[in-house]
């Protein structure tokens, strides 16, 4: 017989944002590479507009994209959930660009590497976000973390950049390990890498007491693997070194971008492929995200870096966007949709959050990337009015402070919590933050009520970026519907 | 049934009650370097307008009605069936003048000394702040004003403050944020669970508290959930620890609103949310609450003896008169409801002055230490004169405005809480007892040589405390007017109360005006 190989069909545009980063990104690098260096901000504007062409064309599909699409022979899943967590990928991408931008200009590196690797880290995620097949997604985020280590120990006049760098790269290693591992007995128990095939199968009523140890132990990698990526308790031991290692600007991308990434894709799998065992995986689910907050809270309150007060901060923020995944797991209850839409709420509004907050570090951070302790905040509010209430709207947002976006996240995923009855979880989740406040307080108090001489200069493109992230804390905070709406769409 | 009858005044009077000082702030805040005379006179007027605002609401609010007056209703975030609802009944109404005259006086009197921008402006918000917290019948609204008042407040201490500001502040603003984490958990869980009878999810209070009926059990852990932020706020013994420090090192201008209005948004929200939503749990509790405000109580008189340091010794005695408020308010009789209505205009006036004294003490000495002060009798009369009679209204004397509420919550809860009143009582004396005896130490006596100098009352402080002094003699002498607006709300409240508990009020013997 005559077989004929027959590629799958291809919708060109629902791919349209993937290729044009896949595009800037190459063209960036290679064009970057062959040319003598390029006018100031040359660099940055190219990736810009790489990323503004993307993001106008997310929003399109988003209006094409009433019901799920399977792109690619099943292996992608354009749905407004993917399309959602792009957009807010792109966004805090592009606001991480600017800063970059002025911060590789402080320190005389100005040159294509950095933003091709940017760029080729949303790439990674991109894929990983679309992914409806294990594999895809593996190849996601191998694309995406090896572009974060690079980017980690890209300061090479700083050690500490080059060791974080390698630290991460050996436990990142090690998570992708356990993630694949998973892939595979999960393969092994189900007969596919498939999201949809993986759930008709756990779905369907075949008894599963033979396979049953294998896909627990599958289910447990898994969970391992992402929670090293979202760094959970106690998979979290290379965030504070990573973030305070990482030149700054880049700490404020991967902890957005990877953020978003990994909790998009934890989500989407534990909730569409594992949905039928979902009372298998809560358990595990709720215990981390109760040590998650409380050690994240805890131990963020005695740091005296800056950097690594935000590492541990985002870990407690990672305990939060775990409380909306407990909600979502009630499947088949009506609120459980609340969980899925107030955890893609929290991490849009986190990552621009947490993009301006390291804007404001880099800046003060100063020449070398170094100032970084609390007592170098000292004073700020004397000598720059402007950036310390800008700091300090964004501190307060991440503290949950009330008409600020940081507390419209919060309420989300409480009410999602308390919708599915989860009362001892919300608390253990709120008292968490009252102890995080404590941090945020720490750095208030040093810009504005101890005595200092800091001065910093910050370029206009950081201003941008600092300037949309407290715009859009302060007015997601005032009027959340729109954001809300939009995320209630992708559940 | 309490309803939200409206009296039109065409225009939206509590939502300009909350935007002006609003504005005000964000005026203060955006006025540059070159012009600071501006500054406190925008202040003055932003504040003057609101106080202005919220006399014309005591003007026009019928006396007589009891349900809620000038309600104003927008959809806010109508995904979460959360609307800007506010209005004011008789419970709350005093306590909106109070929050609008407070300010403007503690604005113009009291002098920052440095960064008067900043002071102003976050004064300014404070204010906005503390309105919301009252005129709010919506949940959510409320909370979000409830919580928003901790970032000025902790801003005013820890910019404004004494040596151990920062320490004070951060307690401060700590403390009460955990109490509010166990509330928002229990607003959430309330708007979920009257889900069901309201028939779609919404955090407004008059439909949740009108159409829901909560089972036993849940109705009292939300109720609990919101006593814990209450009771830190107000505070209750054994929540109060951060009390004393924050008052003490707040700057006097802070330490007025904190006592004046600050505290009573506890005593309030006990009032509001607590008695009208959860009436059976309130009923249930009040064995545990009566104990600790009695405790309070006593242990707040008791705590303020001791006190070596005047300002410390007002903030205990704040202790023991928030304990009198919350034991009237759950004695849930029409005489102690009404008295505690009344005691948290009262004790606003009277604690506000007297942390104004001491603040010019501090100013004319640089101490606030009882040991080194003596004999200021003999050097300032009129100063030692003012202070007394302040001193007397919150020892509760006959004839000054502490008498009133203090007086009426013993009798009315004496049917409902006999033994617990007795002890109470055994507080007023002892309040007569920390005060008299640190008068007797401050201003009897030979002045020794630091104390010789010791400078007369100015004119400018003068005016400022004659006011205070007129709201205390007035309100002690004529408590009618005061009375005939509280108490139709009261009565409401209670009959509220009656409808959805097992409760009943002892046989009524009568109103309080009869």
């Amino acid at each position: 017989m005559n077989q004929v190989f027959e590629g799958p069909a291809i919708e060109w545009f629902a791919l349209s944002p993937l290729l044009v980063l896949v595009g800037g990104a190459l063209g960036l690098l290679l064009v970057g590479s062959l040319t003598p260096q390029w006018p100031r901000g040359g660099y940055a504007l190219v990736a810009s507009t790489t990323l503004g062409a993307s993001i106008v064309l997310s929003g399109f599909l988003w209006v094409d994209t009433v019901e799920p699409r399977l792109l690619i022979g099943d292996s992608l899943l354009l749905d407004r959930y993917a399309i959602f967590a792009l957009v807010a990928m792109m966004v805090a991408t592009l606001m991480s660009v600017l800063t970059t931008n002025d911060y590789l200009e402080r320190e005389g590196t100005d040159a294509p590497e950095p933003y091709g690797l940017i760029l080729t880290a949303l790439i990674g995620g991109v894929a990983m976000v679309l992914a409806n097949d294990l594999i895809v997604m593996f190849l996601g985020l191998e694309t995406l973390s090896l572009s974060f280590y690079l980017l980690t120990a890209s300061d090479r006049k700083r050690t500490t950049s080059g060791e974080a760098g390698l630290k991460y790269f050996i436990l990142g290693g090690f998570a992708s390990a356990f993630f694949l591992y998973g892939v595979a007995m999960i393969f092994g128990v189900s007969g596919s890498t498939n999201l949809q095939s993986i759930a008709a199968v756990f779905g369907s009523e075949v008894s599963l007491t033979a396979g049953d140890a294998m896909l627990l132990a599958g289910v447990a990698l898994l969970l391992v693997g992402f929670a090293f990526k979202v760094s959970l308790v106690p998979f979290h031991a290379w965030t504070p070194d990573v973030y305070q290692g990482a030149p700054t600007p880049f700490t404020g991308f991967m902890a957005s971008v990877g953020k978003i990434v990994a909790f998009a894709a934890l989500v989407r799998v534990f909730t569409v492929a594992l949905a039928a065992r979902a009372d298998d995986w809560r358990p595990a689910v709720w215990v981390l995200a109760v040590i998650t907050l409380i050690v994240g809270s805890v131990l963020a309150v005695v740091q005296s870096d800056v950097k690594r007060m935000l590492a541990y901060s985002s870990i407690s923020h990672a305990g939060f966007i775990l409380v909306g995944l407990v909600a979502a797991s009630h499947l088949g209850d009506e609120d459980a949709s609340l969980g899925v839409s107030s955890t893609m709420a929290y991490l849009a509004i986190y990552a621009v959050l947490v993009v301006g907050t390291f804007a404001v570090v880099t800046a003060v951070a100063g020449k070398g990337d170094a100032a970084t302790s609390v007592d170098a905040f000292k004073g700020l509010a004397k000598n720059h009015p402007l950036l310390a209430l800008a700091m300090t709207v964004l501190l307060l947002a991440q503290a949950g402070v009330p008409l600020t976006s940081g507390f419209v996240a919060k309420f989300g995923v409480i009410r999602a919590a308390v919708g599915v009855e989860s009362y001892a979880l919300a608390i253990v989740a709120m008292l968490a933050a009252v102890i995080a406040a404590f941090l945020y307080l720490r750095i208030m108090v040093s810009m504005w009520l101890a005595d200092g001489e800091t001065t910093v200069t910050t370029g206009l493109a950081t201003r941008i970026t600092i300037g949309v992230s407290v715009a859009a804390t302060l007015v997601i905070g005032f009027f959340p519907d729109v954001l809300l709406s939009l995320a209630r769409s992708v559940a | 049934m309490i309803g939200a009858t409206s009296t039109a005044v065409g225009f939206p009077l509590l939502t300009m009650l909350v935007l002006v000082p609003l504005v005000g702030s964000a005026l203060v805040a955006l006025i540059g370097r070159s012009r600071p005379e501006w500054v406190k006179l925008t202040a003055i007027l932003a504040s003057v307008f609101t106080a202005a605002l919220s006399v014309w609401v005591l003007v026009e609010f019928p006396s007589g009605s009891a349900g809620f007056e000038f309600v104003s209703r927008h959809p806010w975030i109508s995904e979460w069936g959360i609307s800007w609802h506010l209005g004011v009944d008789g419970i709350s109404l005093f306590l909106v003048v109070l929050t609008g005259l407070l300010f403007p006086l503690v604005i113009i009197g009291v002098d920052p000394h440095h960064n008067e921008k900043p002071y102003l402006a976050w004064m300014l918000l404070l204010e906005a702040g503390v309105m919301g917290s009252f005129l709010s019948l919506d949940l959510f609204l409320f909370f979000v004003f409830f919580e928003i008042v901790l970032v000025p407040m902790y801003f005013l201490i820890g910019g404004w403050g004494y040596d151990q500001r920062v320490y004070a502040a951060t307690k401060f603003f700590l403390y009460t944020m955990a109490g509010s984490a166990f509330m928002l958990v229990g607003i959430v869980a309330t708007a979920f669970l009257a889900k069901g009878e309201v028939g779609r999810l919404t955090f407004d209070l008059l439909e949740i508290a009108e159409s829901s009926s909560f089972s036993v059990a849940s109705g009292r852990w939300l109720f609990v959930a919101f006593m814990i932020a209450f009771a830190v706020k107000v505070p209750l013994f054994p929540l109060h620890t951060w009390l004393p420090d924050a008052h003490t090192q707040a700057p006097t201008g802070g330490s007025v609103i904190l006592a004046g209005v600050l505290l009573k948004m506890g005593t309030y929200g006990m009032l509001r949310f607590g008695v009208f939503l959860f009436p059976e749990a309130s009923v249930w509790a009040r064995p545990v609450l009566y104990t600790l405000a009695v405790i309070g109580i006593l242990y707040g008189a008791i705590a303020a003896t001791m006190q070596r340091d005047l300002k410390r010794l007002v903030a205990y005695s704040s202790v023991a008169h928030l304990g009198f408020i919350v034991l009237g308010t759950f004695a849930l009789t029409e005489q102690a409801l009404t008295g505690s209505v009344v005691q948290m205009v009262n004790h606003g006036v009277s604690t506000g002055a007297l942390f104004l004294m001491v603040g010019m003490i501090y100013e004319r000495r640089h101490t606030r230490a009882i040991a080194e002060l003596k004999g200021l009798q003999a050097v300032a009369p009129i100063f030692a004169g003012f202070f007394t009679v302040i001193m007397l209204s919150s020892i509760g004397l006959p004839g000054l405005n502490g008498f009133v509420g203090e007086f009426l919550i013993l009798i009315g809860s004496f049917a409902t809480a006999r033994w617990w009143v007795v002890a109470a009582t055994v507080g007023v004396i002892l309040a007569a007892l920390y005060l008299l005896w640190a008068y007797q130490r401050v201003f009897h006596g030979e002045p020794d040589e630091a104390n010789a100098s010791f400078p007369e009352l100015k004119l400018r402080e003068g005016l400022l405390l004659s006011v205070f002094v007129a709201a205390i003699v007035f309100a002690g002498v004529y408590p009618k007017p005061m009375l005939e607006r509280v108490e139709p709300s009261v009565k409401a409240l209670l009959e509220h109360v009656e409808a959805h508990s097992d409760y009943r009020q002892p046989v009524a013997k009568g109103g309080v005006n009869e």
